[in-house]
C-alpha cells in the first residue's frame, strides 16, 4: 500500500514537472521567435537604406562637383554594410554609413540648388524616416533581447535553456565612440 | 508594455461593468415605475418586477444594437462623422513614415491605415478595436503647423491609443452612456408629456384601475425620475474620469515610444494657441482626440474629457533627460502636488530608463508657415479630387472636381491654358476608386462633398484692387489683373468664390 501511494507522488509530480518544462520551453521558443522577428525589422530598414543610397548619390552627383571624396566615402561605406554579416559587425559598419551620411548632409547645406531638388527632398524624407526606422526598429529589437536574456538567465527557466541550449542573443549597439562623433548639425 | 496591458483590461472591466450597473438600475426601475402605474395596486410586486424586467430588456437591447453597429462599423463611422479621407503613401510621404516609424517602435505587426480630416483645426485622433484594424487621423490644420518630431509625438500619442485598447474601451462606454442618456430622455420626455398632455385621461383611466398603484408606485415614480436626473450625470462623470487618466497614460506611453518629451510637449503647445473647434464632433468621439477638440472659455474639471493641457506640458517638460514611466510619475507628482494621480502600477512596473534623443535637425528647419500652411490645402484638395495645372507664370492652377472645360484662364497672367485631358481623367478616375475601394465604401463621393472645405462669397464690385476680411479674420487682397472666380485665403486656407457684382 505504502509503495502504490508513494509511487502515486512521484508519477504526479513527475507529470507536473513535465508540464513545466513544455511550458518554459514553450515560452522560451515564443521569445526566440520575437527577436528574429524583430532582428528581420532591422534588416528591411537596413536593405531599405542601402537601396536609397545610389539614388541619392546619382541625383546628388550632378550637383555636387567638388565633394566627389563625400559622395564615394558613402557609396564605399554602403558596400561595406551591405557585405556585413552578424550583429556586431553589422552594427559597426552601420555606424560608419550613418556617420557618411550626416557628413554629406553637412555638405549639402553649400547646395542651394539641391536642397530644392524636388526628387532630392523625397528621398532626403526618405532617409530621414529610414534613419529613424532603424532606431525604432533596434530600440524594439533591445527590448526582446532583454526579455530573452532575462529569462535565459533567471531561475528555473535557466534549466530549460540550458537543458536544449539555448544561447543569449546580442544586443544590437552601435559604437558608442561613432555615435558621439556624429557632427551636429545647426543651421542658424 | 504587455503586462500593462493586461492589468488596465482588468480595471477597465470594472469600470464598464459599474457603467452596465449604472445602465441596469436605470432600466429597471424605469420599466418598474411604468408598469406600476400602468396596472393597479392590486398586484404591487408582481407588476413592478415584470415591469423592471422588461425594462432591463429595453435596456439590453438599445445596447446590444448600439455595440453591433460600434464594434463592426465603429471606426467608420467615427472616421465619416468626422470627414475624414483615407490617403496614401504618395498623397504626404511625411505623414505616411511618420505612423510607419510608431508601428515599428511599438513592435506591431501591422500599421494603422491613415487618414485625413477636412478642417483647418489642430487635432488628430485613432479609431480600431484592436491594433490590427486601427486607424489615425489627423486634419489637415496639423499638417500645416507641426514639424517632424511635433508629428511624431502627436502620432506616438495616438498609437499608444491603440496599443492600449483604450479606442474599444472608450466606445463600449460611450455605447453605455448613449443607452443611458436614449433611455432617461425618453422617460423624462414622455413624463412631461403625458403629465402636460393627457393627464385628464391618465386619472379617469387610473381611478378605475385604483389609483395608480398607490403609494408604492408613488414612490417608484420619483425614483425612476431622480435615476433618470442622476444617472447620466453619474455615467459622465465615469466616462470622462476614465478618458482623462488614460491621456495621461498615452502620454507616458508616447514619450516611451519616440524618447522625447518635447516633441509632443511643443506639438500640445502649438495645439493649445490654436482657437478653432473641430466643426463636426460630439461628446462621445471626443475622448479619441489628442486635445479636447471642442474649446470651451472655462474647462470645467470633472466635466472634461482631457486634463488641461498646459498640465500636460508642463509634466513632459520637467521629465527631463531620462525617459521611463517612472520620470514621468515623478513630473506628473511635482507638477500636480497633492491632486496628481498614479500611472497603472502596471506601467511602473517597467523599469527600463532610456536618454532622451535629440532634436532632429530637419526640426529645427524653420519652413515657411505659409509654404507648410499651403502644402496642407493642396493635400485637402488633393484628396477633394482637384486637379492641379501649372502655368508658365509659375502659378499652379488648382481645378475643381466640377470643372469640365478644356481650357483654362490663369487669374494671375491671363494666359489661355489648355487642360491635359489626362488630368480631367485622373481625376475621375480618383474619384471612381475612392467610391469603388473598401474603407470609405461607395457613398465616399456623397461625402466629399459636404466635406469639402467651407466655401464663402465675396461680391467684387469692379477690377480696381479690393481688399476684404476672411471669415478667419485675415485679409485677402485681388489685384486688378485677378481675373479667376475662387481664391484662397492665405491666412486660413479656406476657398472663397468671388461673384462679379456687375456695378
Amino acid at each position: 500500500m505504502g509503495v502504490g501511494i508513494v509511487l502515486l507522488i512521484l508519477l504526479a509530480i513527475l507529470f507536473f514537472v513535465v508540464i513545466a518544462v513544455i511550458g518554459i520551453f514553450n515560452g522560451l521558443v515564443r521569445l526566440r521567435n520575437q527577436v528574429k522577428n524583430a532582428w528581420s525589422q532591422i534588416d528591411v530598414q537596413l536593405k531599405r537604406r542601402h537601396d536609397l543610397i545610389p539614388n541619392l548619390v546619382e541625383t546628388a552627383k550632378g550637383y555636387m562637383q567638388h565633394e566627389r571624396d563625400t559622395l564615394e566615402n558613402i557609396t564605399k561605406a554602403r558596400n561595406l554594410a551591405a557585405k556585413a554579416s552578424g550583429v556586431n559587425e553589422q552594427a559597426q559598419a552601420e555606424g560608419q554609413l550613418g556617420q557618411a551620411l550626416s557628413s554629406f548632409f553637412l555638405v549639402v547645406e553649400n547646395y542651394p540648388d539641391l536642397k530644392a531638388n524636388q526628387n532630392f527632398l523625397a528621398l532626403q524624407e526618405e532617409l530621414t524616416s529610414t534613419e529613424n526606422k532603424i532606431g525604432f526598429a533596434r530600440q524594439n529589437y533591445n527590448d526582446q533581447v532583454l526579455g530573452f536574456n532575462n529569462k535565459i538567465q533567471m531561475f528555473p527557466s535557466n534549466i530549460v535553456a540550458g537543458m536544449f541550449n539555448f544561447t543569449q542573443a546580442d544586443f544590437f549597439e552601435i559604437e558608442d565612440e561613432a555615435e558621439r562623433t556624429v557632427p551636429k548639425v545647426s543651421f542658424s | 508594455m504587455w503586462e500593462q496591458i493586461r492589468a488596465n483590461k482588468r480595471k477597465s472591466l470594472m469600470l464598464v461593468l459599474a457603467m452596465a450597473l449604472v445602465q441596469m438600475g436605470l432600466g429597471f426601475i424605469i420599466g418598474a415605475a411604468l408598469f406600476q402605474n400602468m396596472s393597479g395596486a392590486e398586484q404591487v410586486g408582481a407588476a413592478a418586477a415584470t415591469g423592471g424586467l422588461l425594462g432591463l430588456m429595453v435596456a439590453g437591447f438599445i445596447w446590444l444594437v448600439l455595440s453591433l453597429v460600434a464594434y463592426f462599423q465603429g471606426g467608420q463611422i467615427l472616421m465619416r462623422a468626422s470627414g475624414a479621407h483615407r490617403i496614401e503613401k504618395r498623397d504626404h510621404p511625411q505623414l505616411f513614415n511618420v505612423v510607419e516609424e510608431m508601428t515599428i517602435a511599438a513592435g506591431l505587426s501591422k500599421m494603422p491605415a491613415v487618414y485625413i480630416i477636412d478642417d483647418m483645426s489642430l487635432n488628430a485622433f485613432a479609431t480600431g478595436r484592436s491594433p490590427d484594424n486601427a486607424a489615425v487621423a489627423v486634419t489637415a490644420g496639423l499638417l500645416g503647423k507641426l514639424n517632424r518630431d511635433q508629428l511624431q509625438g502627436v502620432i506616438a500619442h495616438e498609437m499608444s491609443h491603440v496599443i492600449n485598447r483604450d479606442v474599444l474601451f472608450m466606445q463600449m462606454l460611450g455605447i453605455m452612456l448613449g443607452t443611458i442618456v436614449i433611455i432617461s430622455d425618453v422617460f423624462l420626455r414622455g413624463m412631461f408629456y403625458s403629465s402636460a398632455g393627457s393627464s385628464r385621461r391618465y386619472r379617469s383611466s387610473s381611478r378605475r384601475s385604483g389609483g395608480g398603484g398607490g403609494p408604492a408606485g408613488a414612490i417608484l415614480m420619483i425614483l425612476a425620475v431622480l435615476m433618470a436626473v442622476l444617472s447620466p450625470i453619474m455615467a459622465y462623470l465615469i466616462f470622462f474620469a476614465a478618458s482623462r487618466r488614460r491621456e495621461y497614460l498615452a502620454d507616458a506611453n508616447a514619450v516611451v515610444l519616440t524618447r522625447y518629451p518635447e516633441g509632443l510637449a511643443s506639438a500640445l503647445e502649438v495645439i493649445s494657441h490654436d482657437t478653432k473647434s473641430l466643426a463636426r464632433v460630439n461628446k462621445a468621439t471626443a475622448p479619441m482626440f489628442i486635445s479636447n477638440p471642442v474649446r470651451k472659455a472655462v474647462g470645467a474639471g470633472a466635466m472634461n474629457t482631457h486634463p488641461p493641457i498646459d498640465e500636460r506640458i508642463r509634466i513632459l517638460r520637467s521629465m527631463g533627460g531620462n525617459v521611463s514611466y517612472g520620470t514621468y510619475q515623478a513630473a506628473w507628482a511635482k507638477v500636480g502636488g497633492a491632486k496628481a494621480g498614479r500611472l497603472p502600477a502596471s506601467a511602473l512596473a517597467d523599469k527600463k530608463q532610456f536618454a532622451a534623443r535629440e532634436a532632429h535637425p530637419d526640426a529645427l528647419k524653420k519652413k515657411s508657415q505659409k509654404e507648410q500652411l499651403r502644402e496642407a490645402g493642396d493635400l485637402l484638395r488633393k484628396v477633394n479630387q482637384f486637379a492641379f495645372v501649372a502655368c508658365a507664370c509659375g502659378l499652379r492652377i488648382k481645378l475643381p472636381p466640377d470643372f469640365k472645360r478644356d481650357h483654362v484662364q490663369c487669374p494671375r497672367c491671363h494666359r489661355d491654358i489648355a487642360v491635359p485631358a489626362a488630368q480631367l481623367a485622373a481625376v475621375a478616375t480618383v474619384g471612381q476608386q475612392l467610391s469603388g475601394e473598401g474603407g470609405l465604401g461607395a457613398v465616399a463621393p456623397q461625402q466629399a462633398a459636404p466635406a469639402a472645405p467651407q466655401v464663402l462669397e465675396f461680391a467684387r464690385k469692379g477690377q480696381d484692387w479690393t481688399s476684404f476680411k476672411c471669415a478667419c479674420g485675415g485679409t485677402v487682397t485681388l489685384s486688378p489683373s485677378f481675373a479667376a472666380d475662387r481664391v484662397t485665403c492665405s491666412s486660413c486656407g479656406r476657398e472663397i468664390r468671388i461673384k462679379r457684382a456687375s456695378s
